[in-house]
């Protein structure tokens, strides 16, 4: 019997999920220790600089997470400070998103638009992109427009970058058999390019949005705007130093959060790409 | 109708086609079998109108091929790239059929019909990666036949699966080719598939590359894979083919040219198509 159905999961049985589950266990035991030690040697150091992390919690807590269950739980602050950061984060990596993925099809498409337009690209790419605040101060209005350019700039790099390559490396046997059966133009484009250009896409985007949270909070840092950035410049300068690692801790947990659902969404996305690579 | 006058094809100063011409009346079924580097993928290509040829025409029905041909198909040796592995079975069958017309529904029937013809009845849903090699061949000759070509070109269409499989396939081209009566140009390096589902042998060789022969096969309709290949007439073809490809690899060449070593950089076009 030779035409046997093959089925992707087949492979990754019980013994799998166990290995998967002890290595997650592991890995929180050590982030266990390593709070317990910091808990430990932060209580006995007793510096005001240096809060333990139980207090840091106590104050995340307090400042942003006791609020009402009609208001998932967020306090009045939590809004004033969650809404401007995550707007601003958000619609940045978005425009940055289709700004990055439409340019990179033209360029990707056109070999010699690319060849020209590449080492300027390069160029605008090396400039680190907080350099750029001092002058969008000068020309723009401290808040939104400033944040969200100072992120849209800094994070495109990698989805223009990453679509160029995905669209340049689609396979020519796949573009072959589009032109063989008359798949042109639109479907061309959103059947055969874009899906398989998708995996390096997607590795972009994934880049893009780690950098798009650094970005938000430097331009918040620097900004004098509001949001979470602000609100932990704003706790350093009035000596609350438990409120300011209660930003940190909070932006280290979002940064984690955004990466987890990122990879989710990328794994249902993308599920024909891990299962046909492994039942290759 | 298909023509092939005059076909000549280099890649840099590699000539793999010169001066190839052909004939191939509507409904027939000719096998293209040589030695590997001998054109026969170029040929192909040449017809499909992927590549433009050097120099020599290729007519269809009537209208000189270029760029690619409306009623054609083409059923390539790797079925895992040539089928999309973002869609599912059914909808890469469906893909091309939006040329044709026909609501969403309709092209959905249609491919759902063209796979049960190929035996992957309720395999639609499925994803190609989640099939065996097989039966993935299968899919792209489904694809090819709900395009409802006039001509279906297939290079080396059974290269990458195993001999059972292969067997298989075959009877499945001739039974395609009993039930559509389209006109199929079957590429392959295998001299007793040659014989067994053409009717019609084409031996290439090469250095030049062009046709050294052309043999009618009148084996008895329908074949089978056991008794067409005891057949007499069956095992005297196949060894004037074989004899015909050998001598097509090595011989009918000017002495100097066959000193000559192959340069490995040149392209030839065997070893693209298999990476």
């Amino acid at each position: 019997m030779t035409d046997v159905l093959v089925d992707a999961p087949a492979e990754r049985g019980i013994g799998h999920a166990v290995r998967r589950g002890l290595s997650g266990v592991a890995q929180l035991w050590l982030l266990a220790v390593i709070v317990a030690v910091w808990e430990v040697w932060t209580r006995t150091a007793g510096s005001p600089s240096f809060p333990p992390p139980s207090q840091i919690l106590k104050e995340l807590w307090d400042l942003y997470f006791s609020g009402p269950a009609d208001h998932f739980f967020l306090t009045e602050q939590a809004r004033t400070d969650f809404a401007p950061s995550l707007k601003n984060l958000f619609t940045g990596w978005a425009l940055a998103g289709v700004a990055g993925v439409v340019l990179g099809l033209a360029i990707g498409r056109f070999r010699v638009a690319g060849l020209i337009v590449l080492p300027p690209l390069h160029f605008l790419r090396s400039i680190p992109p907080p350099t750029l605040i001092p002058f969008l101060l000068a020309v723009l209005d401290i808040g939104t427009p400033l944040q969200v350019t100072t992120i849209v700039f800094g994070v495109v790099w990698p989805v223009l970058l990453n679509t160029i390559d995905g669209v340049r490396s689609v396979d020519r046997l796949q573009l072959e058999t589009a032109r063989v059966f008359g798949i042109t133009g639109a479907r061309r484009l959103f059947r055969v390019v874009l899906p398989s250009a998708a995996p390096k896409i997607f590795a972009g985007l994934r880049v893009s949005l780690g950098f798009a949270l650094i970005l938000m909070v430097i331009s918040e840092l620097v900004g004098f705007g509001q949001g979470i950035g602000a609100h932990i410049i704003d706790a350093q300068h009035s000596f609350e130093m438990t409120q300011m690692w209660a930003g940190i801790v909070l932006l280290g947990i979002l940064g984690c959060l955004f990466n987890l659902v990122f990879h989710l969404v990328e794994r249902w996305a993308l599920a024909w790409h891990g299962a046909a690579r492994r039942n290759r | 109708m298909l023509e092939i006058t005059d076909l000549t094809h280099s890649y840099g100063d590699h000539t793999v086609l010169e001066k190839t011409s052909l004939t191939v009346p509507d409904g027939e079924l000719v096998s293209i079998v040589g030695p590997s580097g001998c054109g026969k993928s170029t040929l192909l290509r040449c017809v499909a109108g992927l590549i433009s040829p050097v120099g020599g025409r290729v007519v269809l029905d009537g209208t000189p091929i270029d760029g690619v041909p409306d009623g054609l198909a083409v059923v390539f040796q790797d079925y895992s790239r040539s089928l999309l592995p973002w869609l599912t079975v059914r909808d890469n069958v469906a893909l091309p059929l939006r040329r044709r017309g026909g609501s969403k529904a309709e092209r959905r029937a249609a491919a759902e019909e063209a796979l049960s013809s190929v035996g992957l009845h309720g395999a639609g849903r499925r994803y190609p990666w989640q099939l065996s090699g097989g039966m993935q061949q299968r899919v792209a000759i489904a694809r090819a036949l709900a395009y409802r070509p006039s001509l279906l070109l297939m290079d080396e269409p059974f290269g990458s699966v195993d001999a059972q499989t292969r067997e298989d396939l075959e009877d499945l081209v001739l039974k395609v080719h009993r039930d559509e009566g389209m006109t199929i140009l079957l590429v392959t390096h295998d001299i007793d598939e040659s014989v067994y589902v053409g009717d019609r042998v084409v031996v290439l060789g090469r250095d030049p590359g062009g046709i050294r022969a052309e043999l009618e096969v009148k084996l008895p309709s329908p074949r089978d894979q056991i008794s067409t290949r005891a057949d007499p007439d069956f095992v005297r073809l196949r060894t004037e083919v074989s004899r015909l490809v050998r001598g097509a690899g090595a011989l009918e060449v000017p002495s100097e040219a066959a000193a000559e070593p192959q340069k490995e950089s040149e392209p030839r076009e065997e070893d693209t198509e298999e990476t």
